[in-house]
C-alpha cells in the first residue's frame, strides 16, 4: 500500500528535524526517507526542497544522480550481484544471466509477484571470493548457479 | 576459553556468522564456558570463514569452518582435526608478511578500546600530542608515507598546505569509498581495527588544525558501516573523540557519512560534492581541496589506509615505517589478492615484491587451474598485465614506467577463458555508466568507446587507430580520472593481447 500525503509529509518533517544543523544534510535525509517508505515519494520532493531552501530540481538532481535512490517501490527483497572485474573472472556473466533467466527479468527489474528487484552493483569488497551477491543487506560469497537457486528460492518464499 | 569467529564481510560471505551462532550453542549444550569473539580477518580469504582458539601455545587456526564442522571441533578439544591448520601465527601467509597498518586486524576485539590499547593503540596519538602540530606535520613528511588511494600523493606535503590555511574552520575527510573491484583494504580495516583510523583522523586533526572529520563510506558495506558507527560512539564515550581529545588534546570528533552507490564519489571533489549533499560531480582543480575544500574550508582528503598508517608511524617513529619498501614508495602496501586465485585475500609487505612473486607464489596460480592470461592492477582503471610484464616490482614509478598504475593495491587475475576485448569493452561500458557528466572526453568518449569496440569486435580492425585516437583523447582531456584513466584498462588489453581484437576480423576471412 502506498502512503497517503499526509503520512509522507508527517514522517518526512520528522526525518528533517532530525537532521536540522547537519553540515551538507540532503543524503542523509535521502537515505533516511528512503529507509522509512522503501523509495522517496515524488510528494516529498518539495517538502524536501522547501526544508533545505533547494529548488525542487536541484534535490531531484541530487535523486536521480545515484544509483541507490529508487523513485519507485522495489520488489520485497533487493538481490544485488556484482558486475565488476574480481567477480566476471570467477564467472558473475554467467551467474547473473543465469539469474535473469530464472527470475525472468532483466537488470533494475522487479519480478511480477513483487519479490524480487534484480540489481548489478560495482564491487561489495568479496573480490577473493568471488562471484559476491547482497541479498537486502545480507552478504553472500561464491555464487554460483546453484547458491543462486537457492537464494531465489528463499526469497520467493 | 575465547574462540575467535570474524566479523568481516568476506567471512560472514562464507559463512562465519552461521559458525558463531553453532559455537555459542555447542559450548552451552556442553556446559563449556566459552566466550566467542567476533574479530576481524587475518585477511586469508580462501581459509574463510576462519575460526581460531586461544591456547598457551597461542591462538591455534581451523579453516575453513562450516557450521557442521563445530560439534566434532569440540568432540577432539580444538586438537587434531582435518581442519586444523596449526598455529596462527606459524601459517606461511602470515609468517611472510610485514603488517604495520593492519597489525591488530584479525587478532583484537575491533569493538574493544582495552584490546587496542594492549596492542600499541593510542600509542601514536599520545605521543603526537606531547609534540606541536608542525612537528607532527613533519613526522608523516619523514616517513614518506603517499596516498593509498592510488593517486600516490605525498601525505605529509598535503598536511602542510591544509596546514598553512588560514580558515575559521578545517576538515579531515576520510575516502571510505573504496569502489575499485578486487579492492577490500578500506573495508577491512574498517571492520577489523576500526579504532586505528580514528586515532589516524585525530592525528591529522590535531596536526592541521581540524576539529572535524568525516568518514564517506559505502552503502555497498553494511558491516564496515555498522561497526564504525558503533566504533565512533565507543570512541566517544571513552573521549577519544569530544571537545578535548583524552580529555588534554584540541577538540575534534567525526562523523560517518554512506554514499549512494556512485563510483565517481571516489574521486575526492566528487566526493566532497557528495558530502555538501549535491549531485557527485567533479570539480575542477584549482582550487585544491587542501585550501577549498568541503564547504570551500581547507580539507585534507585522505584514503582509509593512508589514515589508519598514521597511528603505526607515530608509535613507532618515522624512519622506522620509511625503512620499508623501495624507491620513491616508502612503507608498505596492503595488496589485495583476487578474481580467479587459488588463495585470495590481503598480504601487507614492503613496497618492491614482483607481481610474478604475488601471482605464482603467494596466490598459488588460478582457481581454475587454468592458466593465468591477464592481472589488472589498481581496480578498473588499471592497466591488464600479462606475463611478460610479471618481473615489475610494486611500486608507484614501477608500475607508471609499464604503462600501469597500483591505484588502491587490488589485483584481479584472469585465466585464459578471459577475452580481453571483452574486458576493453566493460571498461568503457562501466565509464559510460558511472561518468559524472561533467566533462566531454568521459561523458561521450566512453559511450563512443563501447560502441568502437563492438564495431571491432565484428571485425572491422579499421576501427582499431580509432580506438586508441578516443583513448588519447580521453587521456588527455577528461577532468579527472574516470576518463582520464579509463585508457590504462582498454589500451593495455589492445597492446598486450591484439589476437583477442583480431579474432573476429581472422575469423571473417577464414
Amino acid at each position: 500500500m502506498t502512503p497517503g500525503s499526509a503520512d509522507i509529509a508527517a514522517r518526512v518533517g520528522e526525518i528533517l528535524h532530525a537532521h536540522d544543523g547537519m553540515e551538507g544534510p540532503l543524503l542523509p535525509i535521502l537515505h533516511a526517507v528512503q529507509a522509512a517508505f522503501g523509495y522517496i515519494p515524488k510528494d516529498a520532493l518539495p517538502i524536501m526542497a522547501q526544508h533545505l531552501n533547494l529548488t525542487r530540481a536541484e534535490v531531484h538532481g541530487v535523486i536521480s544522480f545515484y544509483h541507490d535512490f529508487r523513485e519507485e517501490p522495489a520488489g520485497r527483497h533487493v538481490l544485488k550481484l556484482c558486475r565488476a572485474e574480481a567477480c566476471q573472472a570467477m564467472g558473475a556473466d554467467r551467474v547473473a544471466a543465469h539469474a535473469r533467466g530464472a527470475l525472468g527479468i532483466e537488470w533494475h527489474e522487479t519480478t511480477s509477484d513483487g519479490a524480487v528487484t534484480l540489481e548489478p552493483v560495482f564491487c561489495l569488497g568479496l573480490c577473493a571470493c568471488a562471484p559476491a551477491a547482497l541479498v537486502d543487506g545480507r552478504v553472500v560469497g561464491r555464487v554460483d548457479e546453484l547458491r543462486l537457486d537457492a537464494l531465489i528460492a528463499e526469497v520467493r518464499l | 576459553m575465547r574462540i575467535f569467529v570474524p566479523l568481516d564481510s568476506a567471512a560472514k560471505a562464507l559463512g562465519a556468522d552461521e559458525v558463531a551462532t553453532a559455537v555459542k550453542a555447542e559450548a552451552s549444550r556442553r556446559g563449556l564456558d566459552v566466550t566467542v569473539v567476533r574479530n576481524g580477518s587475518r585477511g586469508m580469504v580462501w581459509l574463510e570463514p576462519l575460526l581460531e582458539v586461544e591456547t598457551d601455545a597461542g591462538r591455534l587456526a581451523f579453516g575453513p569452518v562450516g557450521p557442521g564442522d563445530v560439534a566434532g571441533l569440540f568432540d577432539a578439544g580444538f586438537g587434531a582435526h582435518e581442519k586444523a591448520l596449526g598455529r596462527t601465527d606459524d601459517l606461511p601467509w602470515m609468517k611472510a608478511q610485514t603488517r604495520l597498518t593492519f597489525a591488530r586486524c584479525g587478532i583484537t576485539d575491533p569493538l574493544s578500546l582495552d584490546d587496542y590499547q594492549a596492542h600499541g593503540g593510542l600509542v601514536g596519538l599520545r605521543r603526537a600530542l606531547g609534540l606541536a602540530p608542525d612537528a607532527i606535520v613533519a613526522e608523516v613528511t619523514d616517513s614518506g608515507l603517499r596516498g593509498r588511494g592510488g593517486a600516490g600523493f605525498p601525505t605529509g606535503i598535503k598536511w602542510k598546505t591544509v596546514a598553512g590555511a588560514a580558515a575559521d574552520r578545517k576538515y579531515i575527510v576520510c575516502n571510505a569509498d573504496e569502489g575499485d573491484s578486487g579492492t577490500f583494504a578500506d573495508r577491512m580495516i574498517m571492520e577489523g581495527d576500526p579504532f586505528t583510523l580514528i586515532e589516524g583522523m585525530v592525528i591529522a586533526g590535531i596536526g592541521v588544525g581540524a576539529t572535524k572529520g568525516f568518514i564517506y563510506s559505502r552503502s555497498e558495506y553494511p558491516v564496515a558501516n555498522i561497526v564504525l558507527a558503533e566504533a565512533i560512539g565507543l570512541a566517544r564515550a571513552f573521549g577519544l573523540l569530544g571537545a578535548s581529545v583524552l580529555g588534554t588534546g584540541p577538540a575534534f570528533d567525526i562523523e560517518l557519512r554512506i554514499g549512494a552507490g556512485a563510483y565517481v564519489c571516489g574521486e575526492e571533489t566528487a566526493l566532497l560534492n557528495s558530502l555538501e549533499g549535491k549531485r557527485g560531480v567533479v570539480r575542477a582543480k584549482p582550487p585544491l581541496p587542501a585550501l577549498e575544500g568541503f564547504m570551500g574550508k581547507p580539507t585534507v582528503v585522505n584514503n582509509v589506509i593512508s589514515l589508519a598508517t598514521v597511528p603505526v608511524i607515530f608509535e613507532r617513529g618515522a624512519a622506522h615505517y620509511k625503512d620499508f619498501g623501495l624507491g620513491r614508495s616508502r612503507g608498505t602496501i596492503p595488496l589485495q589478492i583476487a578474481g580467479n586465485v587459488r588463495q585470495g585475500g590481503l598480504f601487507e609487505t614492503a613496497f618492491g615484491i614482483p607481481l610474478g612473486k604475488i601471482i605464482d607464489d603467494l596466490a598459488g596460480g588460478t582457481a581454475t587451474g587454468r592458466p593465468v592470461k591477464a592481472v589488472q592492477v589498481g581496480g578498473p582503471l588499471g592497466a591488464y598485465f600479462p606475463r611478460a610484464l610479471f618481473d615489475t616490482a610494486f611500486g608507484y614509478e614501477e608500475y607508471t614506467q609499464k604503462g600501469g598504475l597500483i591505484g588502491h593495491a587490488g589485483i584481479v587475475v584472469f585465466d585464459d577463458t578471459a577475452d580481453m576485448l571483452a574486458q576493453a569493452r566493460f571498461a568503457m561500458e562501466f565509464c559510460a555508466i558511472e561518468s559524472c557528466g561533467k566533462c566531454t572526453p568521459c561523458r561521450i568518449g566512453a559511450v563512443r568507446g563501447v560502441e568502437t569496440v563492438d564495431r571491432i569486435a565484428r571485425g572491422d580492425t579499421a576501427a582499431i587507430p580509432l580506438l586508441t585516437d578516443l583513448c588519447e583523447t580521453m587521456k588527455a582531456g577528461s577532468l579527472c580520472a574516470l576518463g582520464g584513466f579509463t585508457p590504462y584498462p582498454v589500451m593495455s588489453a589492445l597492446t598486450h593481447f591484439p589476437d583477442d581484437f583480431h579474432r573476429s576480423a581472422k575469423e571473417a576471412a577464414e
